[in-house]
């Protein structure tokens, strides 16, 4: 066990160092969810949020998206790494397989909450209304979210190291449904019965229910629970489908 | 007899591409000493960097056993991964990373605590002349300073067995001869059990003190480039001549002296393959004299693992480094 827990902080500091290097360009990749807020905003109906701005409804929703744009894509990271022959280095080291996918998955948390403070920070002067104790237990569901997602996104990697476009066509065919079926940028409550259906099942929807929730100050609610519960059982899942792949890579 | 540091009995891998079984390594039996410098050779698609992958725990065997450094590959692979230093085909330094971070990182990953990994990364950065861009982001480096990169990555836990997989493909002359510096150095100074694959015939021979040839997955000959040279291949005497009926005569007079001498007569030049030809010239040469055949040239070849390779498959090492590709098979499987 402490060869797991210190293994997987050896891969976890790896991981993080670059991003440490050159803070900016967790920074850089902020512009996009920046120009949905910017861009999109202006186009909600005001109805929208509970005490009527639409900043307050959208908000946590472009922290879930930040969150879910950059963490999905991570395992190109890994990619690279197996075509250049850095990742058969890791393989041969002594690190413990588990720890070499559980420590990339929680370096996620880092850009997310960098992401999530830029956005609150950049949203207050609109009158973004932020609840501080709620917003924080958003941070640990997203975080564990995060993980699972991360961990998927690397288990997507391992299984298409040979042809790198399976990566980005899998990455890029899921993300956009998942994303709009969350009700993340326009709510699907007035859609029609079969979109509510498929919304039912995306476990991104309870997410991003839970985080809206939160991040307006309501903590002790059905909604968070089902929020947490998605993000833990996301996390289960990404972490057992990418442990078992990467014990695989050498078998 | 020397203390032993690999051995494998009956070693196997089969992948399976498009439905048909590829038996990559067939029943390899290979047992390699403490201290010893191995070259594994063959063409591309020969199995030795199939053999590499499995004897460093990268691939599993489909049968067969291997024992590394005094464990088996497939019940203790951390053990093995803990006792061996691997130097890969491709860049081991992650792109984004800088070079003393990355070192410091591996240090860690066999289980150094920050203090002696930040040491030994000093160390190496020294040894292997890293300083000038030890805080520089490793896609930044050249192709040269990557691979030096690579052999410090390997080293960083002072393995006693180090394996190198194609160490040299891309290197330009310069590097190349570098590279089989740090490996000579390593040898001398540490005794550091090494073994490498190659299908460069001049770097197995110039490099290692015994040559492992592999072709088709199996081992077909083994022993000291020397030694193959002389049982596989022999010398090559060309004797040139200004008309063809010398040549003709000539051969008479060598076949007469050397016993079991091979020649080959086309036009004025006679080539004759025998052992020990560099000795036997100056007699033969003598003898030509006596008899009146005036030599117009004479060159004295050593044999090289490229004859020994043809000699002993038929097929010329060089000729088939352009072709196959074990590389897309592994990747396949």
């Amino acid at each position: 066990m402490s060869t797991f827990v210190s293994d997987t902080a050896t891969v976890f500091s790896r991981e993080l160092r670059p991003v440490l290097r050159n803070p900016f360009s967790v920074i850089f990749s902020m512009l996009q969810p920046l120009v949905f807020l910017a861009l999109f905003t202006p186009l909600l109906p005001d109805v929208l949020g509970s005490d009527g701005s639409a900043l307050q409804w959208f908000v946590p929703g472009i922290v879930v998206m930040s969150c879910l744009f950059g963490t999905s894509a991570t395992g190109s990271n890994l990619l690279f790494e197996i075509q250049t022959g850095s990742h058969e280095r890791m393989l041969v080291s002594p690190l413990g397989r588990p720890s070499l996918i559980v420590g990339r998955a929680l370096k996620e948390i880092v850009p997310m909450f960098v992401q999530t403070a830029i956005i609150v920070v950049a949203t207050i002067p609109f009158g973004f209304e932020l609840h501080l104790a709620g917003a924080l237990l958003g941070l640990v569901i997203l975080a564990v979210f995060c993980v699972g997602l991360g961990a998927l996104s690397y288990t997507l990697a391992l299984a298409s190291k040979n042809q790198e476009w399976m990566f980005w066509a899998v990455q890029q065919t899921l993300i956009f449904p998942l994303l709009l079926l969350a009700g993340m940028l326009l709510p699907v409550d007035n859609g029609p019965a079969w979109l509510r259906t498929a919304a039912d099942f995306n476990p991104l929807t309870y997410v991003v229910d839970a985080e809206r929730a939160l991040f307006n100050g309501e903590i002790l609610s059905g909604t968070v629970a089902g929020g947490a519960v998605a993000a833990v059982v996301v996390a289960a899942l990404g972490l057992l489908v990418g442990t078992r792949a990467m014990r695989r890579v050498s078998a | 007899m020397t203390e032993t540091m690999i051995r494998t009995s009956g070693l196997t891998r089969h992948f399976t591409v498009k439905k048909q079984t590829v038996e990559a390594v067939r029943g390899l039996d290979l047992h390699v000493g403490k201290g010893e410098l191995v070259a594994l050779l063959g063409p591309n698609g020969a199995g030795k960097s199939t053999t590499l992958r499995m004897l460093t725990t990268l691939l599993r065997p489909t049968a067969g056993t291997a024992e590394v450094a005094g464990h088996d590959v497939t019940a203790d692979p951390r053990a093995v991964r803990s006792a061996i230093g691997y130097i890969g085909q491709g860049n081991g330094a992650g792109h984004s990373q800088r070079v003393r971070d990355e070192l410091h990182s591996q240090g860690r990953a066999y289980g150094m605590n920050a203090a002696a990994a930040r040491t030994r990364a000093a160390e190496l950065i020294g040894s292997l002349d890293l300083e000038a861009f030890a805080d520089r982001v490793v896609s930044s480096l050249s192709g040269g300073q990557r691979r030096r990169l690579d052999i410090a990555m390997g080293l960083i836990h002072a393995p006693e067995l180090l394996f190198l997989d194609e160490p040299s493909t891309g290197l330009d002359p310069q590097n190349r001869a570098n590279l089989a510096e740090h490996v000579r150095r390593l040898r001398a100074e540490h005794g550091t059990t090494m073994v490498l694959t190659t299908h460069y015939l001049e770097e197995a021979d110039q490099l290692a003190e015994r040559v492992v040839v592999i072709d088709h997955g199996r081992v077909i000959a083994d022993d000291t480039p020397e030694r193959l040279k002389s049982a596989y291949a022999g010398d090559r005497i060309t004797l040139r001549f200004d008309h063809d009926r010398d040549a003709a005569r000539a051969r008479t007079c060598v076949l007469g002296i050397a016993d079991g001498a091979v020649t080959d007569l086309t036009g004025a030049t006679l080539q004759v393959r025998l052992d020990g030809g560099a000795e036997l010239a100056p007699k033969l040469l003598r003898a030509l004299d006596d008899t009146l055949v005036p030599v117009a040239a004479v060159e004295v070849a050593r044999p090289t693992l490229d004859d020994v390779f043809l000699n002993l498959t038929g097929r010329s090492l060089r000729e088939e480094a352009a072709t196959g590709s074990e590389q897309k098979l592994e990747i396949a499987a």
